[in-house]
C-alpha cells in the first residue's frame, strides 16, 4: 500500500532498481483499438514468441503501449535503445518481419522508419523540428497502460501526492486558474473557474465527473488517452475532488469504447490495490472513489447536463441552465464535469507549475490541443500541438499535404458543430478566439481536411445528418428546424434549389442558432453558414445551373461516354440498371433517362472513356 | 426582491421568479405553449422546450426563453423586438410545418392551445414546409386516444403522468425529428400501467392526447326505440358543465342540466348523488364494522377507478384495505338494471344507462368485467363532461336561456352528502355524517368538516364521533396518494380512513372536464360551488335520503346485507408493475 508521498517516492525507486541491468532493447508495440484494427496483435505475439525462442528474455522486452497517434502507418512499434537512448519508431511492421526485428533490433531490412514529429515539453528540450509538443500525450504509446507501475514510473501520481500532501484545495484551484487551462471538450470554459465554483458551493455531497462521451464523428483524441494512459486521468480526477470537496468520481464514457472501459476498469482496480484510490489517501485522510457508468452512443450526453440525467438513469437530454451543474448537478449536488483531455493536462500542471504550462501555446490560451486529423490528407493520426499553431503547418507538415497531389478545398474544426475554413485562413494561428472569428470552433478537436473532389454543399449536408440523428428532439429548433435545413440543402443537392431556398437556409439557420435550448442546438447550424459564406459560388452552381462542381451530387451528374470507348462491354455488364447499349468493338451509349447515376460504369472502365460531366 | 426593466419600465421581481413572472406585473403576456404552472398544486412544468417565449436580453448573445431564465439585478430585457418576434414566429412555423393542421375535424379545434397562439401571433402561412411525422394512433383503450401526430414535444403530459401522478409511464423516446413522447416499448396504453385519470389529456395543449368520444353511440341509443335510455350525471358536471356555454366559472347549472338531458331525450334524467348516498351507506357500514373490529384499518376509499387501477398495478399488497364498496357510478348502473328495471317490469338489457362523467377513467370501469352480469353491462356508456356540451351544442339548445327541472325518482334524489363527493374531501366527510350518526346514535346538527376541505393535496385531521377521535387522512393526485400508501406499507400509518381521488384538487378537476389551460383559481370556485350545492340541500346526511331508505326497504334489505354485497360490492385484481 502506497500510504503516504514518500513511500510513492520509495516505490517509484524500487521500480527503477528492478530494471534488469541486462536489458538492451525495449520494443513498444502500438495496441490500441487503431493499432489492434490495423494488425498489431499478430505482431506483438510473433515478438514474444522470437524473444522466448531466442532465449533473449533477459535484453529484449516488449511491451504493449497505446495508440501513438501515427495511424497513417499502422502497425507501428517502437525500438527502444537502452545504451544509447535513441528511439526509432518503424511503420506499416508485418507479422512476419519480427524475426529480424527480435535478431538485429534495429533497421531491418524492409521495415520503414516513420519521422518523430513531436518531444514532450516535461521530458525533453524543445526540438526545432517538432511541430507537436506533448503534454496529454506524454505517455501515450510509451507505456503499458495496463501496468500501474510503468505509469509510477513515469512520474505518475505524484502531482496527486504533492496536492495532498502539502496543498490546500484553494490553491490547487490557484494554480490550475494560473495556468488558464480552458475546458478541451469544446466549449473552452476555464477550468480553474469551474472548480472554484463548484468548491464555493457547501454541499455534504458533490461530484467530479469525466466527460468520455466521445461522439463527433472522426475524432478519437479521448478514446487515445483513455486506451494509452488511463491512470493520467484518474489521478486528475483525484486532484479535482480534492479541489473541490467530492469524494466520489464518476467516469462517463461511450459502451462502443471496450478497450477503454477495460483499461480502465484495470486502472482502477490496480490503483485501488495500491491505495491509491479509496480512502485515507497518502495518509491525508482524504477519500476518493471512482465509478464506470456507460454511455448508450448519444452525441447529445457530451453536452453536460444531459450526460448528468444519463447518468441518473434518465433520458439522455440537456436541461437549462441555470442552474448550472456546478450548483447543481448529478443528484442535484454540486457537480465538475471536464473532458478526458482536460483532465489529462491537470497532473503535468501540477508537476510543473502555471508558469511552466503557460510557456506553452498562446497567451490567451495556454497549452496544447489534441487532434484527430483525418480526411483527405497524406498522414491521417492523432496530434498534439501547442494552441497557436497554424492550420497550414498541421495539414502540410503533420498532415504531408493532400492525398494524390490534389488541391486543398477546406478544413473543418469543431465537429458537426464548426465550419469550414479555406485556404485564405490557413496561416491563422489557432486558438479558442480566432477559430470563432473565422466561423469555426475548437470544438473538441476534430479535423477533417476537403479536397476539390469534395461538393461544400454535400459536407453542409452530411454533418446535419449527423446533428439531425443526434439531437435530443427537445427543442423546437434542433427537432424541426435542423429537419427543414437538412430539406432545403437536400433541395439544392438534387436541383430543386433556387435563390429563395438559399435566403431561408440562412434565416433559418441563425434562428436556430439563436433560440436552441443546448449547444448542440445552437450551433448545429455551423456547418450551412460558414460553407455558405466561403462557398457561396458552389451553392450557386447548385442552383443556377444544375451543377455540381466537384462532381459528388449523383443527382446533378450526366455519365458520358468518349471516344476512347473500345467496345469491350465492361461497362454495360456492369450496370444494374441495363441502361448502357453497343455492340462489341463499338461505341457504347447511356441512356441518360434509365442511368441512376451510381458511378459503376465510371469505376469499371479502363480506358478512361467514361465522363463526369 | 429585484429589480429589472422590460421594454424600458421598471419592475421589482421577487428573486427566482421569471422574465415571463416579471412581465406579467407589467401586464405584458409574453406567448408561451410548454409551459405550465399549476399554481394551487405548487407545480410549474417549465422545461423551455417549445421556444415560443424568445426575449432579447441585453448583453447575452442568445435570445433568452422568458418562461425559465431567473431575473436578474439590472436586467433589461425587450419582449417584442425584430429579432425576438422573428424567432417566435419561425418557432410556431416549425411546429405548424409538422402538425397536421386539421383543425376543422379536430377535437380540440377552438379549444387548442397552438391554433390559439397562431391566432393571436397573426401567422398566416407557412414558410418552412417538410416531411411530417407519420404515427399510428392509439385507439386500444376505452378512455383516451393518443394521437402523436399533433404532439408538439410540449411534454406536459410527462410531468402530469410521472410527478403528479407518479405512474410514470410516459417519456420522450427516439431521437430528433422523430423523438416523441410514448410509453415503455411504445406499447398502447391499454397493455400499460396507465391509471386513465386523463390528466395527461387535461395537460395536452393540443389535439394529441383526448378521450375516447362516445356521443355517437348515446345518439344512436336514444335513437333506439326498443330501449329504456336513462342517464345519471356525476356531482362534478353540474358546477363544470356552464363552462363550456361561457357561463362564469363556478355557476351551478344543475336545473339547466337536467333539462338539457330531457330535451336530448332521455327517458329519465337521474343522479349519481343518489348512487353516492347509497356508497355511503355501504361504505361506513364497512368502516364502522372494521373501527369496531380494529381491523384492516386505515379502510380506504374506492370510488375512484382511476385510484384504484393504480393500487392494483402498484400496492398489489395492499388490497384487503381499500373499501369493497362500488363507486356510485357502478351502484347506480347494478340498480338501474335490477331493482330500477324490476319496477319497470323490463329484462335489464332494454335499458341503456348512460353516464356524464368529469372523469376519463370511468370510461375504463364501466367496461371492466366484474360489472357485467350475463353479458349485460350494468353502464353501457359513459361520456364525459365535455362530450356532453358537444351533444348539447349538436342539438341546438340553448343552454345558458334553459329553465330549471329537476331529476326523476326513484334515482334522482340526493343528500349534500351526495353533492360532496366532487370535490377532494367530500367522501370522508359525507362518511363522518353518517358514521357520526350511527357511533353516537344521534341525529347531529354540526355536519360541516371544515377541516379536511379545501384543495390541497393532502390534508390530515383528527375529528371527534361520539366521543372517538377519529384520525383521517386525503389526498387527492396519485403523487400524493402514493405517499400516504408508502407511509401504510412502512406500518407508520396511525389512520382510520384514508380518502383518494386520482386527480388533484377530486373529480372536479377531473380529466374530463372543461379545459382549464392552467388557470387553477377555476378550480377553487367549481369547488366553492360545489358545497355551496351541499348548504342549500334540505337533507345533508345520506343515510337521511328516503329513496335510499325505500331502496333497503323495498329492495336490499340493510346496508351489509347479502344482496347488498352481491351487488354493491366488488373484489381487485393486482396487477403488472410495468
Amino acid at each position: 500500500m502506497i500510504s503516504s508521498a514518500e513511500k510513492l517516492e520509495e516505490y517509484e525507486k524500487g521500480l527503477a532498481g528492478r530494471i534488469p541491468s541486462s536489458l538492451r532493447t525495449e520494443i513498444l508495440v502500438s495496441m490500441g483499438t487503431c493499432g489492434i484494427a490495423a494488425g498489431t496483435t499478430p505482431i506483438l505475439e510473433e515478438l514474444k514468441k522470437e524473444v522466448s525462442e531466442q532465449k533473449l528474455d533477459d535484453s529484449v522486452k516488449i511491451v504493449q503501449v497505446g495508440c501513438m497517434g501515427l495511424c497513417h502507418s499502422e502497425p507501428t512499434i517502437e525500438v527502444v535503445d537502452k545504451e544509447s537512448g535513441q528511439r526509432i519508431i518503424f511503420g506499416n511492421v508485418i507479422a512476419s518481419q519480427a524475426k529480424s526485428i527480435v535478431a538485429k533490433s534495429v533497421r531491418t531490412a524492409g521495415v520503414q522508419a516513420v519521422a518523430r514529429t513531436w518531444y514532450c515539453p516535461e521530458d525533453e528540450e524543445m526540438n526545432p523540428d517538432a511541430i507537436q509538443a506533448r503534454i496529454v500525450l506524454r505517455n501515450c504509446g510509451r507505456i503499458d497502460p495496463e501496468e500501474i507501475d510503468e505509469y509510477i514510473m513515469r512520474s505518475g501520481y505524484q502531482a496527486a501526492a504533492k496536492v495532498l500532501a502539502s496543498m490546500k484545495p484553494l490553491d490547487v484551484i490557484k494554480i490550475i486558474t494560473e495556468s488558464g487551462l480552458k475546458g478541451r471538450g469544446g466549449g473552452g470554459f476555464p477550468t480553474g473557474r469551474k472548480w472554484k465554483f463548484a468548491a464555493d458551493q457547501k454541499s455534504d455531497e458533490k461530484y467530479v465527473v469525466c466527460n468520455a462521451d466521445e461522439g463527433d464523428p472522426g475524432a478519437f483524441m479521448d478514446r487515445a488517452v483513455l486506451e494509452g494512459d488511463p491512470h493520467s486521468v484518474l489521478e486528475a480526477m483525484i486532484i479535482a475532488g480534492f479541489a473541490v470537496g467530492s469524494h466520489e468520481g464518476v467516469i462517463y464514457i461511450r459502451a462502443e469504447y471496450p478497450l477503454a472501459v477495460k483499461r480502465l476498469h484495470l486502472a482502477i482496480a490496480q490503483a485501488k490495490e495500491k491505495g491509491l484510490l479509496g480512502k485515507n489517501l497518502f495518509g491525508s485522510g482524504f477519500d476518493f472513489n471512482i465509478e464506470l457508468k456507460y454511455g448508450a452512443g448519444a452525441f447529445v450526453c457530451g453536452e453536460e447536463t444531459a450526460l448528468i440525467h444519463s447518468v441518473e438513469g434518465k433520458r439522455g437530454e440537456p436541461s437549462f441552465k441555470p442552474p448550472f451543474p456546478a450548483v447543481s448537478g448529478l443528484w442535484k449536488k454540486p457537480t465538475v464535469v471536464n473532458n478526458v483531455e482536460t483532465y489529462a493536462n491537470v497532473c503535468a500542471i501540477i508537476r510543473n507549475g502555471a508558469a511552466w504550462f503557460k510557456k506553452i501555446g498562446t497567451e490567451n490560451s495556454p497549452g496544447t490541443k489534441v487532434f484527430s486529423l483525418t480526411g483527405k490528407i497524406n498522414k491521417v493520426g492523432l496530434i498534439e500541438v501547442p494552441i497557436g499553431t497554424s492550420l497550414r503547418d498541421i495539414i502540410f507538415k503533420l498532415g504531408d499535404g493532400i492525398k494524390g497531389g490534389r488541391k486543398f478545398k477546406a478544413v473543418q474544426t469543431g465537429g458537426p458543430s464548426g465550419g469550414c475554413i479555406t485556404e485564405a485562413s490557413l496561416d491563422t494561428p489557432i486558438d479558442y478566439n480566432t477559430l470563432i472569428a473565422l466561423g469555426s470552433m475548437m470544438g473538441s478537436g476534430g479535423m477533417i481536411v476537403m479536397d476539390e473532389d469534395d461538393c461544400m454543399v454535400n459536407v453542409a449536408k452530411f454533418f446535419l445528418d449527423f446533428t439531425l440523428d443526434e439531437s435530443c428532439g427537445r427543442c423546437t429548433p434542433c427537432r424541426i428546424g435542423n429537419k427543414r435545413l437538412h430539406e432545403m440543402l437536400k433541395e439544392i443537392t438534387d436541383g430543386n434549389g433556387t435563390h429563395e431556398t438559399l435566403t431561408k437556409l440562412r434565416k433559418l439557420s441563425d434562428n436556430i442558432k439563436d433560440t436552441a435550448l443546448c449547444g448542440l442546438g445552437q450551433t448545429s447550424p455551423n456547418p450551412v453558414l460558414s460553407t455558405i459564406k466561403n462557398f457561396e459560388g458552389e451553392y450557386l452552381a447548385h442552383i443556377d445551373h444544375r451543377k455540381c462542381p466537384a462532381k459528388v451530387c449523383a443527382k446533378l451528374l450526366s455519365y458520358l461516354i468518349n471516344d476512347n470507348c473500345v467496345g469491350c462491354t465492361l461497362c454495360a455488364k456492369n450496370c444494374p440498371v441495363t441502361c448502357i447499349s453497343g455492340e462489341k468493338r463499338q461505341k457504347h451509349l447511356i441512356d441518360q433517362k434509365k442511368c441512376i447515376k451510381c458511378g459503376v460504369c465510371y469505376e469499371a472502365c479502363k480506358f478512361h472513356a467514361i465522363d463526369k460531366d | 426582491m429585484i429589480k429589472l426593466r422590460i421594454n424600458g419600465m421598471p419592475v421589482t421581481a421577487e428573486e427566482n421568479s421569471t422574465i415571463l413572472q416579471a412581465a406579467r406585473k407589467l401586464d405584458i403576456k409574453i406567448p408561451t405553449l410548454c409551459h405550465l404552472e399549476l399554481d394551487c398544486f405548487n407545480l410549474e412544468h417549465r422545461i423551455g422546450s417549445c421556444r415560443v417565449c424568445m426575449v432579447e436580453v441585453s448583453g447575452r448573445r442568445n435570445l433568452a426563453p422568458a418562461c425559465c431564465t431567473p431575473v436578474e439585478e439590472g436586467m433589461e430585457v425587450r419582449t417584442h423586438t425584430l429579432r425576438a418576434i422573428n424567432a417566435r414566429r419561425t418557432m410556431l412555423d416549425l411546429l405548424l410545418s409538422n402538425h397536421p393542421k386539421d383543425c376543422l375535424t379536430c377535437e380540440k379545434n377552438l379549444d387548442c392551445e397552438l391554433q390559439a397562439l397562431a391566432q393571436e401571433m397573426g401567422l398566416h402561412k407557412i414558410i418552412y414546409k417538410g416531411e411530417q411525422s407519420k404515427r399510428s394512433i392509439d385507439l386500444a383503450n376505452e378512455s383516451i386516444v393518443r394521437d402523436m401526430n399533433k404532439c408538439i414535444m410540449c411534454r406536459r403530459c410527462e410531468t402530469a403522468c410521472n410527478t403528479i401522478q407518479t405512474v410514470g409511464i410516459l417519456s420522450g423516446v427516439r431521437r430528433g425529428f422523430n423523438s416523441i413522447v410514448s410509453t415503455a416499448s411504445e406499447k398502447p396504453l391499454a397493455d400499460t400501467k396507465c391509471t386513465f385519470c386523463g390528466q395527461c389529456v387535461s395537460a395536452c395543449p393540443v389535439g394529441a392526447l383526448t378521450e375516447m368520444n362516445r356521443t355517437y353511440d348515446v345518439w344512436r341509443a336514444l335513437n333506439d326505440e326498443t330501449k329504456q335510455v336513462i342517464v345519471q350525471t356525476a356531482p362534478a358536471v353540474r358546477v363544470a358543465l356552464g363552462e363550456e356555454f361561457g357561463m362564469e366559472p363556478g355557476s351551478v347549472s344543475t336545473g339547466k342540466m337536467v333539462t338539457a338531458l330531457r330535451m336530448l331525450g332521455f327517458d329519465k334524467v337521474f343522479d349519481t348523488d343518489f348512487a353516492a348516498d347509497l356508497t355511503i351507506m355501504e361504505e361506513t357500514t364497512e368502516f364502522v364494522k372494521r373501527l369496531k373490529e380494529n381491523k384492516n384499518l386505515p379502510i380506504l376509499t374506492s370510488c375512484c377507478p382511476g385510484w384504484v387501477k393504480f393500487f392494483e398495478h402498484q400496492f398489489p399488497d395492499l388490497l384487503h384495505i381499500p373499501s369493497t364498496a362500488k363507486s356510485p357510478q357502478q351502484m347506480f348502473g347494478a340498480m338501474a338494471k335490477t331493482y330500477y328495471a324490476k319496477k319497470l317490469g323490463v329484462e335489464p338489457k332494454e335499458i341503456t344507462v348512460v353516464s356524464v362523467m368529469p372523469c376519463l377513467a370511468k370510461k375504463y370501469e364501466a367496461a371492466r368485467s366484474e360489472f357485467s352480469r350475463d353479458g349485460v353491462r350494468d353502464v353501457d356508456i359513459v361520456i364525459s363532461t365535455r362530450e356532453l356540451a358537444n351533444m348539447l351544442k349538436e342539438a341546438g339548445i340553448q343552454f345558458n336561456d334553459l329553465r330549471n327541472s329537476a331529476f326523476d325518482n326513484p334515482l334522482g334524489e340526493s343528500t349534500g352528502a351526495g353533492v360532496i363527493f366532487g370535490s377532494t374531501g367530500g367522501v370522508l366527510e359525507a362518511v363522518l355524517r353518517t358514521a357520526a350518526d350511527w357511533l353516537s346514535g344521534k341525529e347531529l346538527n354540526d355536519i360541516d368538516f371544515e377541516e379536511i376541505r379545501g384543495i390541497s393535496g393532502i390534508k390530515e385531521a383528527t375529528v371527534k364521533v361520539a366521543g372517538k377521535e377519529i384520525r383521517v387522512a386525503i389526498a387527492s393526485g396519485l403523487g400524493n396518494a402514493r405517499m400516504l400508501l408508502e407511509k401504510i406499507r412502512r406500518g407508520e400509518s396511525k389512520y382510520h380512513a384514508i380518502e383518494i381521488m386520482a386527480c388533484p384538487g377530486g373529480c372536479l378537476n377531473g380529466g374530463g372536464q372543461p379545459y382549464i389551460h392552467g388557470d387553477t383559481s377555476i378550480l377553487e370556485k367549481r369547488r366553492q360551488a360545489i358545497y355551496e350545492e351541499d348548504r342549500n340541500k334540505t337533507i345533508r346526511k345520506s343515510h337521511e335520503n328516503p329513496y335510499i331508505q325505500k331502496l333497503y326497504r323495498e329492495f336490499l334489505g340493510e346496508p351489509g346485507s347479502h344482496l347488498a354485497h352481491e351487488l354493491l360490492h366488488t373484489h381487485y385484481t393486482a396487477r403488472k408493475n410495468e
